[in-house]
């Protein structure tokens, strides 16, 4: 649909064929897609604890050249996201410091540490959308159903990065050719299975609702899709790396091809963009993970799981999924923005009238070359450095306002 | 040989192989003799960075720079000491600063030799063993070894017996033996065995066949090459105990009879001895475990020797030249060499 967007204040005011208005600002965006501002529900902004690595500041600067409007940051600063104190902390940063909108999510248990329920109800009054203990994920199946039952109180999505760490055990890329050619240790789809499952069946018996983080194995996938046909509450969402490379990237030993879950083989990138197809996914999100650059220059099963994600997540979509023909323009934006306000229960990813002015310009063609060293970001960790990629964002507007425009950026 | 580094037999071609095997039986003729040493590599520097204990390889590969005539330095680092604060990418910097000719580098990470290839563009880098990764002199010895005692190494039937997941020997002699046309039995227990190993042989001319079954490994073997049960490296926890480890696939006399009547054995030490094979089978008549030493001097020349821009040819004619000038010279010659 061709159409003028008007914004008044922090609002959509009127998307019709032609407006005019005296005195309004224009932004000409003829041949451009206007989208509902671009959601990431998983991001690690590192502040508080690790501003060397990412602050908020940067992490939401690093969003807005995305196209991003929204990100929600996993709890694992230091100190962890487990009461409302870091919480309050963390929102009064994002609104002196960010350019767009920083929404935290809260552990599931106090310091992650797998025990004790954090205080879950305070953080939910100081701001956060979800809970999650990413990156330790709660071993303990008791204690998950419980933080599962409590979280139901809130109606906060219990966000799980499926990993059971007696399977993983100290492995550092996919468990199968690649690990046993380059000889690194592996880890095996059923990791992430086991726990997937457990999540599940624990989801069907609460009630509650489980969200998948970074899910990235077939069989992982396969129990979404049956578990969503059973009526049970499970969303998931995937991130570009996991739809774009196998694990024959890592064969360069390049320790910019290390994240958990690590990149799997081509049949899993095969079944997730399936899953990406047919609306088993919910939601596409980066796994932004800044790590400083003396962190990455290590060996390969020293250095840090993780890359960034912001600043190349919208071009990644349109090239490999919208270009390829794979997905309409219109799943595309649900995957980046309706979706996942849909799995965090946020009132965004709209363009409808009275609706918060969250918009995202992107051009579908516009060539782009990932070149780490203009990032936003103060990391540089991304295996994608060199790609040439067709699409990309061009403007971010929050709330009315207007946060990034590529234009004044040359 | 056009390439700068050795990093894994994986990258190589069959004739580079080749060349590096017949180089290496060029060289082994200077290690018989009186005086050690052949003036090629006069005034190059060899650097040998090990991240990991290692007195065989270590030495070997110190003993071939020095008949070499390049001058040689060793630096051993703990690897504890190296994560703080300086990164391997300091360490590669600051070691290329000082041009050396080649750096032989042992790392207990996979990769490590890669990583430190694509920062020192001017440096010769040599894998002397990475993580489970790769080995590639270990091979190349284990080949030069074979094609000695059965002159070829296509269509032999080779048994690998033990810890293939953590084993990066197991890796590098997978590659070198199914591009040369061996077919290699790997076995061991299913713990011990990595997914889709099979798969390395992919696109070659030998086979690659997995078994739990250790017998059937050995069955009609031409050579059988044990790998060491590394008790440091965690294998204890995919195995119940050593006692039944060696009871089920160690090799015994009596599982030796059911591989053929010349049948080699050989093992890249150090030897677990009563584990991964039995003392009488290790000191008998079929075991070529100090041979292989021999050759892994050799083979370590010829790698040094060829990386550092020699070609075959004038290998074979510098060992000719001077084995005829210690003829020539006042010293008593009692080398066995036949410089015909």
């Amino acid at each position: 649909m061709q159409a003028d967007v008007l914004i008044q204040d922090d609002r959509i005011a009127a998307v019709l064929p032609d407006i005019y208005v005296e005195d309004a600002v224009i932004f000409d965006a003829t041949g451009l897609v206007v989208a509902p501002g671009l959601i990431d529900l998983h991001v690690h902004l590192r502040e508080p604890g690790r501003e060397d690595k990412e602050t908020i500041a940067t992490g939401a600067a690093a969003a807005a050249a995305g196209g991003f409007t929204t990100v929600c940051c996993m709890p694992n600063t230091q100190p962890v996201n487990d009461n409302a104190t870091v919480t309050r902390y963390i929102v009064e940063r994002a609104r002196d410091s960010a350019i767009v909108n920083v929404l935290p999510i809260g552990a599931i248990t106090r310091e992650s540490k797998g025990e004790q329920l954090a205080e879950i109800g305070e953080m939910y009054q100081a701001g956060i959308v979800a809970i999650s203990d990413d990156g330790h994920p709660v071993p303990n199946a008791m204690v998950m159903r419980r933080a599962m039952q409590y979280a139901m109180s809130f109606n906060l999505p219990v966000v799980d990065h499926c990993e059971c760490k007696h399977i993983s055990a100290g492995g550092v890329v996919n468990e199968g050719f690649y690990s046993t050619l380059l000889g690194l240790k592996g880890i095996s789809h059923l990791a992430e299975e086991l726990d997937v499952q457990r999540d599940i069946l624990l989801a069907e018996a609460t009630g509650a609702h489980v969200h998948i983080a970074h899910l990235s194995t077939a069989r992982a996938l396969q129990m979404v899709r049956e578990a969503k046909s059973r009526g049970i509450r499970v969303t998931c969402e995937v991130t570009p790396h996991h739809f774009t490379l196998t694990d024959a990237a890592v064969e360069t030993f390049d320790t910019n091809t290390k994240m958990n879950p690590p990149l799997r083989s081509a049949a899993d990138v095969e079944a997730i963009i399936e899953g990406i197809v047919d609306g088993t996914v919910d939601a596409i999100a980066t796994d932004h993970a800044p790590h400083h650059a003396d962190e990455k220059a290590l060996e390969y099963d020293k250095a840090p799981f993780g890359i960034i994600g912001l600043e190349t997540a919208l071009s990644l979509s349109l090239d490999r999924l919208y270009h390829t023909g794979k997905i309409s323009l219109l799943r595309l934006v649900e995957l980046l923005s309706t979706g996942p306000a849909r799995v965090f229960n946020l009132k965004r990813g709209s363009l409808e009238v009275g609706a918060i002015a969250d918009v995202s310009i992107f051009d579908l063609n516009k060539v782009v070359r990932v070149d780490p060293t203009k990032f936003r970001s103060k990391s540089r960790n991304t295996p994608f450095a060199g790609y040439v990629l067709r699409g990309g964002p061009v403007a971010t507007i929050v709330a009315g306002r207007v946060v990034y425009n590529c234009k004044e950026e040359e | 040989m056009r390439r700068k580094d050795l990093l894994g037999i994986r990258e190589l071609t069959v004739e580079e192989i080749e060349t590096i095997l017949d180089t290496a039986e060029a060289f082994r003729e200077v290690s018989r003799r009186n005086i050690k040493k052949v003036p090629t590599l006069r005034g190059r520097t060899v650097i040998n960075l090990f991240f990991e204990s290692s007195t065989r390889t270590r030495t070997s590969f110190e003993i071939a720079a020095k008949r070499l005539s390049a001058d040689t330095i060793n630096i051993s680092v703990a690897t504890s000491s190296i994560n703080k604060g300086e990164t391997l990418i300091d360490t590669a910097r600051n070691l290329e600063a000082m041009v050396p000719d080649a750096i032989v580098i042992r790392h207990p990470s996979s990769g490590v030799p890669h990583q430190l290839a694509r920062i020192c563009r001017n440096t010769s880098v040599i894998n002397a063993g990475d993580g489970a990764h790769e080995h590639p002199t270990q091979a190349l010895l284990d080949a030069l070894t074979i094609r000695e005692h059965k002159r070829t190494i296509r269509g032999l039937e080779v048994a690998i017996i033990g810890d293939i997941a953590h084993s990066r020997v197991a890796r590098s002699n997978l590659h070198l033996l199914t591009k040369l046309g061996a077919n290699v039995r790997v076995a061991g227990p299913r713990t011990l065995l990595p997914p889709e190993i099979g798969r390395l042989a992919e696109s070659r001319p030998g086979k690659i066949v997995v078994t739990s079954f250790v017998e059937e490994a050995i069955e009609a073997a031409d050579v059988i090459l044990l790998l060491r049960v590394q008790l440091e490296r965690e294998a204890s926890a995919h195995f119940p105990s050593l006692r039944e480890y060696a009871s089920f696939y160690g090799l015994n006399a009596k599982r030796l009879q059911l591989a053929r009547k010349d049948v080699i054995v050989i093992h890249p030490g150090p030897v677990n001895r009563g584990i991964e094979v039995a003392s009488d089978v290790i000191d008998g008549p079929y075991s070529l475990v100090y041979e292989q030493v021999t050759n892994g001097v050799a083979v370590r020349m010829a790698v040094l020797y060829l990386l550092m821009g020699g070609n075959k040819l004038d290998a074979v004619k510098e060992v000719h030249e001077a084995t005829h000038q210690e003829r020539a010279g006042s010293r008593p010659v009692t080398t066995t060499t036949d410089a015909s």
